[in-house]
């Protein structure tokens, strides 16, 4: 517990020393307030809840969190520095876990600091905090899942670009795979069952579900699984391509 | 304090270590020599538990490497290549993040640091950021890191590499002061620096322990050792020379000219002590030597012999 807690606050440190975490906390909070008053009408809906700032959340994760994630294994791997930082008296686990917790962390923080939205809402009519509190935790929990596999996809490369780039894509399709669009191509061919798979792996109806405000066991699952699947993976990728 | 027993690996069909084994005892500085891609790095990153090895394994103050890491690499102190360190800390918050790593916090981690930047002379930089510092305070850095929780083996790429004269000399002070209390790797390709601080020499080369001993016994090895370098007069060589290979001790005479002016090397037969029967033909021939020296022995020339490839030779 002790060595996560110390890598974590190393590596939330290491997003701060350098421009990259005001950048993406700019440009996250920028976008968001963009998406959702211009493209999600907040007032024009005439309605006191968030659910025009959340909608986007999806998309909005798909371009900026592979950015958290693609340093994570990479930057150390290029600089030579997971020699050091992997013949110290840690565990793979520790480590693993401290650099995914430490970007989590920093996702948390850019989230929380879209509060003056919810005081917005909360000024001008009498919302749901319930739903709006799920909402939060469900986007958080999405946060979690495209992080994940971003520090595994981190840890298979040299270049941060390519970590991005791959994220992104698996991003996408774990995102889409649960769309109408996507859903209404398997629609009228594909027999119940698999269209109801494609529909459970996707991130965006576990998301979607627990914006409505139910927060049930399942999506929950979802999401913790999908987490400790990439550690997972994320722990063999880097025992696999440390020396390389 | 730390036994090597038959480490292999292999890269596919690269044999990059090849059953190396040596033990290292407490106060023992071991020089590990030999050409780039010898498989130095690769045997360090196998005993700091940074690679697996293929076969064999490293026992660590009694900790084997494999079956309990984490306890063994406690022991340790390790300078990878190159010496990595988060550029973008500074020296004093690189410090302060291995500090609670190895287990220490507050008052215990300062007191450790500030011994630390004391010993290795890196308070004036200890709060710029490390990616702007010169390579000898990265590397020194990078040292100040290993010894902070004064691990019983330590472990040292390179050490020395990038270092002006006065800083390796200071590098080697501290090494040496070091020595009685811990089990010492270096790596290097420095041979002065090998007879500086080494109290043993292994020379690997293509992944095999070629020679071990201490660089005195290495040096003995060399066509050098034993050797005699005569300052002879000009015009008199060829009969000196003349006179010296009637000695049924000497094997060769070769002229040299190294810059100390005109001279004589003359090799001995079976690395043989040559300078008294030397000085007595001279006082009879009663030459004008300008100098008369007996050589140690190269370290160089024996590194170069021990890890050159062997020529073919013609079947007969």
């Amino acid at each position: 517990m002790r060595n996560i807690s110390t890598i974590l606050r190393r590596e939330l440190a290491a997003y701060f020393t350098t421009p990259l975490a005001y950048v993406f906390i700019i440009v996250f909070l920028v976008l968001a307030g963009v998406l959702t008053f211009f493209l999600g009408d907040l007032f024009e809906r005439g309605q006191a809840d968030l659910q025009s700032f959340f909608t986007f959340h999806p998309w909005l994760y798909l371009v900026l969190i592979p950015a958290l994630s693609m340093r994570l294994w990479a930057e150390e791997r290029k600089s030579g520095t997971i020699e050091l930082f992997l013949t110290l008296p840690i565990r793979l686990i520790e480590a693993v876990l401290g650099k995914f917790l430490a970007a989590w962390c920093f996702a948390g923080i850019a989230l929380a600091l879209t509060f003056p939205l919810w005081i917005t809402v909360n000024f001008l009519g009498d919302p749901d905090n319930g739903v709006i509190l799920a909402s939060y935790l469900a986007s958080w929990l999405m946060a979690g899942a495209i992080l994940a596999a971003g520090a595994a996809i981190s840890a298979a490369t040299k270049n941060q670009i390519i970590a991005f780039i791959v994220t992104a894509a698996v991003a996408f399709v774990f995102i889409v795979a649960g769309t109408p669009t996507v859903l209404g191509l398997f629609q009228g061919w594909a027999p119940e069952g698999v269209i109801r798979a494609v529909a459970a792996t996707s991130v965006f109806g576990h998301f979607s579900a627990i914006t409505r405000g139910v927060i049930d066991l399942r999506d929950l699952v979802y999401f913790v699984s999908i987490i400790i699947a990439f550690l997972g993976a994320n722990a063999v990728l880097v025992d696999l391509k440390k020396a390389d | 304090m730390l036994e090597i027993r038959n480490l292999v690996k292999h890269f596919g069909p690269l044999v990059a270590v090849d059953h190396v084994s040596f033990t290292v005892p407490r106060g023992e500085v071991l020089g590990f020599l030999g050409p780039n891609g010898a498989g130095k790095s690769t045997t360090m990153k196998m005993i700091t538990g940074f690679l697996a090895p293929t076969a064999g394994t490293a026992i660590i103050c009694g900790h084997d490497i494999l079956t309990r890491p984490i306890a063994a690499k406690r022991c340790i102190g390790y300078l990878p290549e190159g010496a990595p360190a988060y550029p973008d800390m500074s020296a004093a918050e690189f410090l302060d993040f291995i500090a609670h790593i190895r287990g220490y916090s507050g008052r215990e981690a300062r007191r450790r640091i500030a011994a630390i930047v004391e010993m290795i002379h890196i308070g004036e930089v200890l709060h710029q950021p490390i990616e702007t510092l010169s390579k000898g305070f990265r590397r020194r850095v990078g040292v100040a890191q290993a010894l902070l929780h004064d691990p019983a083996v330590l472990i040292l790429d390179e050490p020395t590499d990038g270092l002006d004269p006065n800083q390796k000399y200071e590098m080697r002070r501290i090494i040496a002061a070091m020595a009685p209390q811990k089990a010492i790797i270096i790596s290097t390709h420095l041979l002065d620096e090998v007879e500086a601080v080494c109290t043993r020499a292994i020379i690997i080369a293509r992944g095999r322990v070629l020679a071990d001993g201490t660089p005195a016994e290495l040096a003995t090895r060399s066509r050098y050792h034993n050797a005699v370098r005569l300052g002879v007069p000009l015009g008199a060589e060829a009969r000196i020379k003349a006179d010296l290979e009637k000695l049924s001790d000497v094997a060769a005479v070769e002229e040299a000219d190294d810059g100390d002016g005109h001279a004589l090397m003359v090799f001995p037969r079976a690395r043989r002590s040559l300078a008294t029967e030397i000085g007595d033909l001279a006082r009879a021939g009663n030459w004008k030597l300008t100098g008369l020296r007996v050589e140690r022995g190269r370290l160089d020339d024996v590194f170069r012999t021990v890890t050159m490839p062997e020529p073919q030779l013609p079947a007969a």
